[in-house]
């Protein structure tokens, strides 16, 4: 009846998952009862759950984001304690089962279900106001995109309560993840939970490439398009064709677990190297997925506060594709000791370096961005200078590893370790961070607490480097990662200083909640009014904020590229807006709780999948099923905005923009 | 755990030796302090690539903070040039630093992929000493095929000497890495590697698996002993015939898991044993007799 799960599933014996479980739970349930005792389901149901809006789509990807960099941070925070005590004679307060879960989780969570919907997050809310248009090509796919990335988020997160998690690594490496050493439902779990969230990034990915290349405003041609934007379908593309990759590799590991196929298994004719390439035929990519919107919003970043166009667009767009494409040439750099031969390893090396020539460009046009304009040092600033120099250090310590030779000896090391954190903090964090700032007030209507903002800043910063450049230092001394348990006491001092600059980046988390409340508290002090609180160039602070659901009474003109700036520019020297269109009446999609349901049915089956409940795992497959045709056959698509009310409001908008206006003519 | 079978004075004495480094540990510096060609050459080229791009990195990080700060908003001395987002000069230049360090590199690392290869021989007045590599659960097996004989977590090697390795795994992946001898290589069932080293000093330096393998992963570290050439002819001399030999049986008791293992030698092994790991059989080869007399390559002795 309930396949292989027993009570013996629940960690009774286990204090640290069992009171991290029923912490959550409470926490979960004190939530539910707050938001029911003040009455905000219906609009949290309305809004956000069932939302097609592809703003508060966004935004829960974000929360999503947040909530699992909290679950992911205490996981490494767990590793670096166990790093500090377990040397010489000591164990340490983990024993190797649950250390090798926590290493695991970490990656899989902080990549997966951090920082991929973080990034997602950002273009579902950025890149429809920057391209001018309502919303993306398929507002309800969207919505069910990020339900089936939160059903995979969940599923990780029950683990932690029902069973394990996987002792495998965040890459769940055959023949140690194959049913003859990995027994237990912990690779289940993570082999599931991807596969799930990933048919919601695949949606995603198709989503926006649609978007992009078929929804702009008029006269937005693609050489006009804002920087992030081709970040975004840069990324988007990868992602299209990255992540079906992932999925047969790991649906091949399912195989080999579940029906006793042989892809990977030491017998049967399996051969464990096909998966190390396929996994990395996807991984490498999914490192520029993550980054190249991340260079989007510096872009964006460093050109509004240098009070000046980017510098070097068309280079720009060039770099972005140009590491798209080469990402793909690039994956057997994970595996240089492998002993593929001196020709192959040499070509890999070198086409992994050529990624560092566009990359390099970018640092350099962000620079000449910064050059001749007006600096202002607000908190994206910080991030983009802190970017700028930590990653530069990343890139060389990532060109070493490039070279065959050099990586023979760090790789899989803590110098390994400290690399990749180095261009994923330095690089993604920092960009979600700055972006975060950024457009918060065009989500929200309020800015955040500038001073807490940058001693969230400093805490990153400060914090990243004490983290991981001891990690630098034990890598050359030959410490390799994934130690539960540390050889030699001499390594000790430097994990001490990594310990405490994971509880100084812990201290940026705990400041960012404190910002958090803090300004959402003293958010009639920060109004943002105008709708344009940086002195913005593209598209999204044209519209108020927050935006109204379609995001534009009337879609914009474009000319040139900077299409508000044009505008704005225009405008004050005229002192006076173009004249009032015609407004028509608005079609929007309806919300649809299509995608809370299909991820219900489907976190129930990956459940079931991952016990051998067969029932159930029908039952779900046909219950996800229905819920398609059931949506398919649906009579109501869209809902319309009256004409009356599109005017009203776009007429207190152009009441605002014109005292705005003034205020700008009078200062100029 | 496995205890460490009967065994000479040297052994004893090589434990001796370990525990003294252990404490002055000092001595192991990992890949800063190559006791070998192939590490020496691996940290040279680290240290040229890593000087050659700083060249670059430093002005580039000098020049942000610098750029950033004179354009700051309140500096009435900086010009403000609002629509400057063009110049194809200074494109061409932002272009052509990055290419060019990278065509440098490029070079090195095309030349040292070659160079450095891990299955080419090294150059050496003596024959190279085969040894025989299998990662277990969790401990390493090394195998003397010539000498006959075979050892666990600890691997003695003539000093001056190339060492040339054959590798593979008896259940998952790991990784067989000498930090101060130099480049690693994976170990992978059913598979073989080959893997070509050289201490030139004696001494003990520390190995480990650096390919994560499971939960005794971490107690998968080892000792090397590199001994000069006369001292490890009379130590594989001494050593053969010890203990238990190295059979179908005695593989089957090895191989069942364990982890921490202290270092303990086989003085007779079946022949082709690693060919049989490789294959996936059992080994069924009848452990020979030893023959005192064998000339071991490897030693002037």
């Amino acid at each position: 009846m309930f396949g292989k799960l027993t009570w013996s599933a629940i960690p009774f014996d286990q204090p640290i998952p069992l009171i991290t479980s029923i912490v959550m739970l409470l926490v979960i349930a004190a939530v539910a009862v707050w938001v029911w005792r003040n009455g905000w389901w219906p609009h949290i149901w309305n809004e956000y759950i069932t939302s097609t809006d592809h703003k508060h789509i966004g935004i829960m990807y974000i929360v999503l984001a947040l909530v699992m960099l909290v679950r992911g941070f205490a996981d490494a925070i767990m590793m670096r304690a166990q790093q500090s005590l377990a040397v010489g004679a000591s164990q340490g307060y983990l024993p190797p089962e649950h250390y090798n879960q926590i290493f695991s989780a970490h990656g899989t969570i902080m990549i997966f279900f951090m920082a991929m919907p973080i990034v997602i997050g950002m273009m579902n809310f950025v890149v429809p106001l920057q391209l001018g248009v309502r919303d993306v090509a398929f507002p309800t796919m969207n919505n069910v995109s990020f339900w089936l990335t939160a059903s995979g988020a969940l599923l990780v997160n029950v683990s932690l309560f029902v069973g394990e998690f996987a002792r495998t690594g965040w890459l769940g490496f055959p023949p140690l993840s194959e049913k003859a050493f990995s027994p237990g439902v912990g690779v289940d779990y993570y082999l599931v939970a991807l596969q799930i969230s990933g048919v919601g990034t695949v949606l995603t990915a198709v989503n926006f490439v649609t978007t992009i290349l078929k929804t702009r405003a008029p006269g937005m041609s693609y050489l006009r398009m804002p920087v992030f934007c081709w970040t975004a379908l840069a990324s988007n593309l990868i992602m299209l064709a990255a992540f079906p990759v992932l999925t047969v590799a790991l649906a091949e590991l399912m195989l080999d677990r579940y029906l006793g196929f042989h892809f990977f298994t030491n017998d049967g004719g399996g051969n464990s190297m096909l998966y190390m390439n396929l996994i990395w035929v996807w991984g490498h990519p999914e490192v520029y997925i993550l980054v190249l919107p991340a260079f989007g919003i510096y872009s964006e970043v460093a050109s509004t506060f240098s009070g000046k166009p980017l510098f070097g667009y068309r280079s720009m767009v060039f770099a972005t594709l140009a590491i798209c494409i080469i990402s793909y040439m690039v994956w057997l750099h994970h595996f240089f000791t492998m002993g593929a031969g001196a020709d192959i390893n040499a070509v890999f090396g070198i086409a992994s370096m050529i990624i560092g020539i566009p990359t390099g460009v970018k640092i350099y046009n962000w620079l000449f961005t910064m050059y001749g304009g007006r600096v202002r040092f607000t908190v994206p600033m910080y991030y983009l200078i802190g970017f700028m120099l930590t990653f530069v250090v990343g890139g060389l310590t990532g060109v070493l590893l490039a070279i065959p030779p050099v990586d023979f000896v760090v790789h899989n090391s803590l110098f390994l370790v400290a690399h990749f954190h180095q261009v994923i903090i330095g690089g993604v964090v920092f960009a979600v961070m700055a972006g975060y700032t950024y457009w918060f007030p065009k989500a929200f209507g309020f800015t955040l607490d500038e001073r807490l903002g940058k001693a969230v800043f400093w805490c990153w910063f400060i914090g990243f480097h004490l983290a991981f450049m001891p990690l630098y230092v034990l890598g050359f001394w030959g410490a390799t990662r994934r130690m539960q348990h540390i050889p030699d006491p001499t390594w000790q001092p430097w994990l001490n200083v990594a310990f405490v600059g994971a509880v100084i980046i812990g201290l940026g988390i705990v400041l960012t909640v404190v910002q958090l409340l803090y300004s959402i508290k003293t958010r009639d002090q920060r109004r943002d009014v105008t709708g344009d609180p940086w002195d913005g160039r593209t598209l999204e602070w044209l519209t108020l904020s927050p935006p109204p659901h379609y995001n534009f009474a009337v879609l914009p003109d474009v000319h040139g590229e900077e299409a508000y700036w044009t505008r704005k520019q225009t405008a004050i020297k005229q002192d006076q807006l173009i004249e009032e269109p015609d407004y028509q009446p608005i079609e929007m999609p309806v919300n649809s709780p299509t995608g809370i349901i299909v991820a219900f049915f489907a976190s129930l089956c990956g459940f079931a999948i991952i016990w051998y409940i067969w029932w159930l795992a029908i039952l779900g497959l046909i219950g996800a099923f229905a819920v398609f045709v059931w949506y398919a056959w649906r009579d109501e698509h869209e809902h319309i905005i009256p004409v009356e009310e599109v005017r009203a409001n776009a007429r207190e908008r152009r009441r605002i923009r014109m005292e705005h206006l003034h205020e700008l003519s009078q200062s100029t | 755990m496995i205890s460490a079978g009967p065994s000479g004075g040297l052994i004893r004495r090589a434990a001796l030796v370990a525990a003294a480094c252990l404490l002055a540990s000092a001595c192991n510096r990992g890949i800063l302090e190559p006791v070998g060609p192939v590490g020496q050459a691996e940290k040279t080229i680290m240290i040229n690539s890593t000087a050659i791009m700083l060249a670059i990195i430093i002005p580039t990080m000098l020049a942000t903070i610098g750029i950033a700060w004179w354009f700051r908003r309140g500096n009435t001395k900086a010009t403000y040039m609002p629509d400057w987002e063009y110049s194809g000069a200074i494109e061409m230049v932002v272009w052509a630093i990055p290419a060019l360090t990278i065509m440098l590199l490029g070079g090195i690392a095309w030349i040292g992929s070659h160079d450095l290869e891990p299955s080419k021989p090294l150059p050496g007045t003596s024959p190279a000493l085969k040894v025989e590599v299998v990662s277990l659960d969790w401990k390493w097996l090394f195998i003397y095929p010539d000498q006959g004989i075979a050892t666990v977590n600890q691997l003695v090697v003539p000093a001056g000497t190339p060492v040339s390795f054959r590798l593979t795994s008896a259940t998952v992946w790991n990784s067989f890495f000498v930090p101060q001898m130099g480049t690693m290589i994976y170990t992978m069932p059913r598979m073989t590697t080959r893997l070509n080293l050289q201490a030139d000093k004696p001494g003990s330096y520390n190995g480990l698996s650096s390919h994560f393998s499971g939960d005794g992963f971490p107690g998968m570290q080892f000792q090397v002993q590199a001994l000069p050439p006369e001292q490890f002819a009379m130590w594989a001399q001494g050593a053969r015939g010890q203990g238990t030999p190295l059979d179908g049986r005695g593989y089957a008791e090895l191989s069942k898991p364990s982890s921490y293992v202290k270092p303990m030698i086989y003085g007779a092994v079946a022949p082709g044993l690693f060919d049989a790991i490789v294959a996936n059989r059992t080994p069924s080869n009848p452990v020979p007799t030893p023959q005192h007399n064998r000339p071991v390559p490897g030693s002037k002795a």
